[in-house]
């Protein structure tokens, strides 16, 4: 076991510089005269470091990581399939990455042409008649759709309705973007299936209530059986839908949301469309939309006049929301968006859906006998697994599982979430996985329950070891946080 | 085993109130506790603030997630617990002592609605099974 690396304020030594200037040969300025007393009085408290221990920090700190690129991945919900590398090379042609938002339209014809022709394919692929590439991220994509749904409202007059109806088993993003858009996070229940209950969410239903929202598949991996009659009921009762595509990887290719009766819908790009993430992004939360919402979306919008792409700006859209993001939104993470899609082409993308289906299918029925599925009957492209037997019979909870994982060279799934099943695991293969890598996952879980029956939960405490910190006081780092080195005021 | 004092009365979202004349004191059970696991932050609501029954109005966060807490009947928040601020472990020390707000029911009524001490304890026993 490797120890905690030193921080760059520890490696720090007054003085010690990667870099050598020649003399000033020019004549000295005042910098606080110069700048009429807007220069700091101290000096930033910067690491002083030679460029070669700089770059052994970091290099020694990528080495700690754990990527998609080096093994498998099934954290629940996060979609974290491999990225194809030519994905980066697109994103690294000069057209696309030596530009500037700023430059006139008719000097980047081809970013605007590539913008133009994602936002297509993503309408084609969700069944919607419009699609803003601008939200940075899945949650930005949700508080830019509710905020639509809330101007469409007023915008007919109707101003009472102040609610947003969510699932139980609904990300917490959901409720979040709710109240951020300033409505009432309502909470609708899940049935014995895992399903949204239809007769509590009929009671719900009234004119106070904007929209319903909802992931489908759900967060159980379990699509809705009647979404038909879902949507239909939040319509009858006035309200919009709206569709987390938090699970598009389940469905694409396959079933539309446009098609289910879902008028605002987001994307997560960086997910379903194969690019990068974790470590906080960046990621892209395209929005889709009905074409009663379309003038409500964010502006600029890309348009298409003859054979040239230009931008509508907001004086031309009066109805619009504004702009929510700078420019266009991540333009790099949609350069590779479009490259996965036009490399799978429309038979891939469908296939993409169906082999998720498929190793979750398979890797969930391997599974089951050791850890029982949180709910029965086939899944889309993720399943909850239950460690709750696990934890009753041997003394190992679902974390101790997920530590003894890393040990076996896995990233862990997600664990206690969705809340509604306690101990869960949620284990999300993706398409991109081997069968011979999912039966590898497999043996170790196995070999992990038979430790736990075998050597009881002791065994498990010191878990990991091959990390440079094994359990972080999470408890401790939640009550207490410290965000910033804390420096030593006396030296 | 799950501590249930018998003079009180619970929710079925694991809320325990207790009534005495004109006012009343709540806050979360034992089980709610164990269930969070280590609580390291608690949302009080504002003194004043007029809940209905069942509203959401307070908001305990463990390692786990954040939980709402909804309020067992109706009436105007009289008095939040400070004491729980910088110190959320009291709630996994003691959640009967450690109460969270203190609160003026306006429909005394609503009281009969609520879970007496042997129907939670039934209703923990069943959620208890069904985790094991």
């Amino acid at each position: 076991m490797s120890r905690p690396m030193e921080t760059l304020f520890e490696a720090s030594r007054a003085g010690r510089v990667g870099y050598a200037l020649p003399p000033l040969d020019v004549p000295g300025v005042d910098c606080g005269e110069a700048l009429q007393g807007a220069c700091r009085e101290n000096a930033p408290r910067l690491p002083e470091m030679a460029e070669v221990d700089v770059i052994r920090h970091f290099t020694g700190l990528s080495r700690m990581n754990y990527s998609v690129d080096e093994g498998f991945y099934p954290l629940g919900s996060c979609t974290m399939k491999y990225n194809p590398k030519i994905n980066e090379a697109a994103a690294r042609m000069p057209g696309f990455s030596r530009i500037h938002p700023l430059q006139p339209e008719e000097t980047v014809q081809g970013a605007l042409e590539l913008m133009y022709i994602l936002s297509d394919m993503l309408a084609e692929i969700t069944g919607m008649d419009a699609v803003t590439l601008q939200p940075a991220a899945g949650a930005h994509g949700e508080q830019t759709g509710l905020m639509m749904i809330k101007a469409w409202h007023e915008s007919r007059g109707d101003t009472k309705r102040t609610k947003i109806i969510v699932p139980d088993s609904a990300h917490g993003t959901n409720p979040a973007s709710a109240s951020v858009t300033g409505f009432d996070a309502v909470e609708v229940a899940s049935d014995e299936e895992g399903m949204v209950d239809l007769e509590a969410l009929r009671a719900l239903m009234d004119d106070t209530v904007a929209g319903l929202m909802l992931t489908n598949p759900n967060t159980l991996g379990i699509f809705e059986k009647h979404i038909l009659e879902l949507t239909e009921t939040v319509h009858r009762g006035g309200g919009l839908v709206y569709y987390d595509g938090a699970n598009a990887n389940a469905i694409m290719g396959k079933a539309r949301p446009g098609d289910m009766g879902f008028d605002v819908l987001h994307l997560n790009l960086h997910k379903t469309f194969s690019t990068p993430h974790g470590g906080g992004g960046p990621g892209s939360g395209a929005v889709g939309v009905k074409a009663e919402l379309e003038p409500f979306l964010p502006a600029p919008v890309i348009v298409k006049k003859g054979y040239r792409f230009g931008l509508e700006r907001l004086k031309d859209r009066p109805r619009s929301i504004g702009r929510v993001r700078s420019f266009f939104g991540n333009f790099g993470v949609l350069v590779r968006a479009y490259t996965y899609i036009r490399t799978l082409g429309a038979a891939g993308i469908v296939e993409a859906s169906e082999m998720a289906v498929l190793n979750a299918n398979y890797l969930a029925k391997k599974l089951s006998s050791l850890y029982p599925l949180a709910h029965k009957g086939w899944c889309m492209h993720e399943f909850v697994l239950n460690g709750g037997p696990l934890k009753h019979e041997t003394g190992v909870s679902s974390l101790d599982v997920a530590k003894a994982l890393i040990d076996a060279g896995y990233h862990p799934p997600t664990v206690y979430f969705p809340l509604i099943v306690p101990e869960a695991l949620m284990v999300e293969p993706t398409e991109t996985e081997s069968r011979e890598t999912l039966d590898r996952f497999a043996e170790a879980m196995e070999a992990i329950a038979a430790k736990a029956r075998k050597e009881g939960p002791e065994a498990f405490h010191d878990l990991p070891v091959t990390t440079p910190v094994s359990r972080p006081d999470e408890t401790t780092a939640a009550r207490n946080p410290i965000l910033r080195w804390q420096f030593d005021e006396n030296s | 085993m799950t501590k249930i004092p018998q003079d009180l009365r619970y929710t079925r979202d694991h809320e325990w109130i207790r009534i005495d004349g004109a006012s009343g004191v709540m806050g979360i059970t034992d089980y709610a506790q164990h269930a969070m696991g280590d609580i390291v932050y608690v949302e009080l609501p504002e003194v004043g603030r007029q809940v209905k029954a069942g509203e959401d109005f307070i908001v305990v966060e463990s390692v786990k997630g954040a939980n709402d807490v909804f309020s067992p009947v109706s009436g105007k928040v009289a008095e939040v617990n400070e004491d729980l601020d910088g110190a959320p472990e009291l709630l996994n020390e003691d959640p009967y002592a450690n109460w969270l707000v203190k609160l003026e029911p306006s429909d005394p009524k609503e009281m009969d609605s609520l879970l007496d001490p042997a129907a939670y304890a039934k209703l923990v026993e069943e959620l208890e099974a069904e985790n094991e």
